[in-house]
């Protein structure tokens, strides 16, 4: 098997590239060679996903709680794991259990992030940023304000602007990620970007 | 095109997800259309500034510490030998030794190529005007003495002459940063260096000839001590004076 040779043979690098690491199949699951494999596959990627976990239910604790679940359904279904690339693998499982903590969330008596999401998509693209001069430039800002501007954005667009700009994820990793059609990962990303250069330039506006 | 087609598109652009003729339409649009131009410049630049301030988060130690306390963990008693040969057989155990034996097969020929240039290079030297001998001699006994004090090893210094090759003298000289002792023949006009070296094996190894930069190197291990014959002689000379040095070596210690 050439590729676990490679594999082994390089330094630990969370990859995006397709080609997952061949599995046997039996592996029981406290098998300690397994884990070992799991270790070298998935840790790598533990930064990636604790910063889509702090993206997407913005606390750093839940985030924790949330990363620490996501390994270890990953290490469960570790054996049937036949690609994609693990990191979008392990984001995808990110994902699913941090809409596990909105369904919890959302049994509390606050407005859910899903209801704010579906009407913010609705929105016409092009009334975003009717009066801003198109030509105008974005002052540098610094990453805590960026970070507070994305986590501003509403859920969908939020994180396909994350799992695109920041983890780096191409249009068909992301749809598979977040389960829609690329077509959709398209108008997300648009909305998403257009949505942060307003706020993004409302926020060096002086004050009035 | 329209503007709301390119509004979306031009994302797709910048991302490098178009194929080519999509990126042409997108680029024949944004070419006639200075409003769709001018989001396309400013998207470039708002994707610029996110690459460059780091938005990235780094996991906690104490996260990592706990994903691996929570995997499980090799067992605790000495593993039995079928384990240890199946760690053998999968993945990092065997690259990993794979990669030290390569390592020291890298180094180890680096070494003696490194060694092979450093005494090709004495050798050159020595060949300059007044640098041949430091003690000028046909007699091995005025020879052996002179290396005493001057050396940590004590090189046998035998006249060859009768078999054809003449001891003109010894020299001090300097290879692989250590002092080592070289002797001087000479075969009709072809200058030996003999350089001889203390070596922590005492393994005989039987002698090689390896040509380096044009000259003919042979080498041998005999009696805790490593030499080598330089020098521009035909291979097969050079083979003739490490052979009947040897065995006047042999003999004389024999003797």
């Amino acid at each position: 098997m050439p590729g676990r040779r490679s594999q082994a043979g390089r330094a630990p690098t969370c990859s995006n590239q397709a080609g997952p690491t061949t599995m046997p199949v039996n592996a029981a699951n406290d098998d300690p060679d397994k884990a070992r494999r799991f270790r070298d596959a998935a840790l790598p990627c533990l930064d990636d996903v604790y910063t889509l976990a702090r993206y997407l239910l913005r606390d750093a604790n839940d985030a924790e709680d949330a990363v620490q679940e996501c390994f270890l359904r990953a290490l469960k279904h570790f054996d049937s794991y036949r690609g994609p690339a693990m990191k979008p693998w392990l984001l995808a499982i990110l994902r699913n259990v941090c809409h596990a903590e909105y369904a919890r969330r959302a049994s509390a008596p606050t407005a859910t992030i899903e209801d704010v999401a579906e009407t913010a998509e609705q929105t016409p693209l092009w009334s975003e940023t009717p009066d801003t001069p198109e030509t105008e430039l974005l002052r540098g800002a610094d990453a805590s304000t960026i970070r507070r501007l994305v986590n501003a954005l509403a859920e969908p667009f939020k994180e396909t602007f994350v799992l695109r700009e920041i983890q780096n994820l191409s249009y068909r990793e992301i749809a598979g990620v977040a389960e829609v059609p690329v077509g959709t990962v398209m108008s997300r990303l648009a909305r998403a970007r257009a949505m942060l250069r307003s706020a993004w330039l409302a926020e060096q506006e002086p004050p009035k | 095109m329209t503007c709301e087609e390119a509004e979306i598109l031009l994302h797709a652009l910048i991302d490098g997800e178009l194929d080519a003729g999509h990126a042409r339409e997108v680029e024949a649009h944004i070419a006639t259309c200075p409003a769709c131009a001018a989001q396309l410049a400013a998207y470039r630049q708002m994707s610029r500034q996110i690459a460059d301030a780091d938005l990235r988060f780094t996991a906690p130690a104490g996260l990592r510490l706990r994903i691996e306390a929570a995997l499980p963990q090799p067992r605790a008693q000495a593993p039995s030998r079928r384990a240890v040969l199946r760690g053998f057989a999968m993945g990092s155990a065997a690259s990993a030794i794979a990669a030290t034996g390569l390592v020291a097969i890298v180094l180890r020929s680096d070494d003696e190529a490194r060694i092979k240039s450093e005494i090709v290079s004495a050798h050159l030297r020595s060949l300059q005007a007044g640098h041949l001998t430091d003690v000028l001699s046909t007699d091995q006994h005025t020879v052996k003495p002179w290396f005493n004090g001057k050396l940590d090893v004590a090189p046998p210094v035998i006249d060859l002459t009768a078999q054809g090759f003449t001891l003109i003298g010894g020299r001090l000289d300097y290879v692989d940063a250590r002092a080592v002792g070289a002797i001087v023949y000479r075969r009709r006009l072809h200058v030996i260096n003999l350089f001889v070296t203390q070596t922590a094996s005492t393994e005989p190894r039987a002698a090689k000839t390896e040509t380096f930069q044009g000259f003919n190197i042979r080498s041998w291990s005999e009696g805790g001590l490593n030499y080598w014959a330089v020098s521009d002689l035909a291979a097969d000379e050079l083979a003739e004076f490490s052979d009947k040095f040897e065995s006047a070596a042999k003999s004389s210690a024999a003797g």
